[in-house]
Formats: C-alpha cells, structure tokens, sequence
C-alpha cells in the first residue's frame, strides 16, 4: 500500500498512465535520427555499385558499423512508437489493436535482431 | 419532441466535403508525415535484406542488386529516399513546434510548402548524383 495520496499517484500521467515517457522517446529517438539518416543516405549513395567485399569492407569499419547500429536502433525504436500512434489513432476495436501492438512490437525486434546479427556477422 | 422527424435534406452546407475542400498546407503535410512514416517503416525490411545479403554471399547480394537496379526496384527505392527526406525536413517541423517554434499560419504554410520542396529536390539530387557521378544505377 502506498501512503501517497489517489492524486499524487496519477498526478501528470493522464489517461495513458505513463505520462509524457512516450512523447518523450519518440522526441529523442528523432533528434538522434536526424544525423543518423543523413549518414546512411550518404553511406549508401557511396556503396552504390559497390562490390559485396566493398561493402563489408565499409562496415567493418569500427565507426561505420557502431553508427550502422544506432541507425537500426533509433529507427526501429522511432518506428514502434509512431505506428503505435497510428494503431491507436484508427483501430478501435480492442482485440484488433492489442493484436496490432503487439505484432508491432514483435516486427521491430525481428527486424533488428536480424539486422544486428547481419552487421555482426559482417563486421566480425 | 423525441420523434422530430429529421430533415432529410438540408440547404445548409454540410462538414468539408473530401472532393471539394482545399486542403490546407499543414494538413496535407501532417498526413503525408503519418503515410512516409508507415512508408517507411515497410522500408525497414530493405534495410533489413540488404545487410543480410552482404552477410549471406555473393548470390544473395547479387540478387538484391539485381532487384534494386530493376525498374520496379528504382521506383520503390526512389520513394523510400523520398519518404526518408520528407520525414526528416518535416520532422524538423515538428522538433520546432515541439519548442515553441514556427506556429504562425504564415510560418507553419511556408515551413510545410519548404518541407514538400526541399524533400522532392533531396530525393532527386540523391538520384542525379547516382545515375550521373557514379554512372551505374543504384
């Protein structure tokens, strides 16, 4: 039992009851996106036509593939918390939107435990 | 009185019809942000093959180079860069709101007519470079 008043317990959580945590993620996740997207877009554009052994050159390098991870991370990290939203905003149905969060959340960590097993595998 | 019987047709203007309602600025952008978003969250799985081709071997990297440089390949990848930049010119948008920033309806139209310019000349400079510089397709 907590001697906190009903008040201070649910004080700035509002009807999600975890406050401003997931607004909050999604912010810091997109500012460390903004940086990291430029990189991969100009990492590709140089990769263009590149040879397989190239590529794996190019990764395994220790700042590539350390920047190559925050990438993955911080967009499929960005990725779960927008298309929750988006879930959210037009499933209605309860047993549909639980089904689609958590297919959400499974999506995200296949997909980047794949791609983090990928770039482990070529930059090792 | 609760069986009033309900106008069944109505001279008065009804809410903004879909085909005859000017879309305004922000809210074209606030919905393509949510469409690039989904959009490119499908692009996850590109990303996703890529690295496991380079893993894999030649014949599976191979494969994913032959795809990309299809025709069908281009233009997925085209919209994938072009959904990555107009996230991020239009995300910037947002980081600015979220600081108190650009909500001026003079301001917030001029950022989102920015965001749809800047994003659409990003996208083809990234092609222009590919085809041009490097003289191969992607």
């Amino acid at each position: 039992m907590s001697a906190q008043t009903p008040i201070a317990r649910v004080e700035g959580l509002g009807a999600s009851h975890s406050g401003t945590s997931h607004f909050w993620r999604q912010r810091v996740s997109a500012l460390a996106l903004v940086p990291l997207s430029i990189w991969f877009v100009c990492m590709a554009l140089s990769l263009i036509g590149a040879h397989r052994y190239e590529a794996i050159a190019f990764l395994s390098g220790p700042v590539n593939a350390i920047l190559m991870a925050l990438f993955i991370i911080a967009a499929l990290h960005h990725m779960v918390l927008g298309v929750q939203v988006v879930i959210e905003d037009y499933v209605h149905g309860e047993g549909p939107k639980i089904a689609l969060l958590v297919s959400n959340q499974f999506f995200a960590w296949l997909v980047g435990a794949a791609c983090l097993f990928a770039l482990v595998k070529i930059a090792l | 009185m609760a069986e009033q019987a309900r106008p069944t047709a109505t001279s008065r203007p009804i809410s903004p019809h879909m085909q005859i309602y000017r879309w305004p600025v922000t809210m074209a952008t606030s919905i393509v942000h949510r469409a690039t978003g989904l959009a490119l969250a499908a692009g996850t799985l590109l990303v996703a093959w890529w690295l496991i081709a380079i893993a894999t071997g030649p014949h599976a990297y191979n494969l994913f180079s032959m795809v990309a440089r299809s025709l069908g390949g281009q233009i997925v990848l085209f919209g994938f860069v072009w959904s990555l930049a107009f996230h991020l010119f239009n995300g910037l948008r947002h980081l600015g709101w979220d600081s108190g920033f650009g909500f001026e309806v003079r301001t917030a139209n001029r950022t989102g007519v920015g965001a749809v310019a800047l994003s659409l000349l990003a996208a083809i400079a990234v092609f222009a470079y590919a085809y041009l510089e490097k003289g191969v397709y992607i």
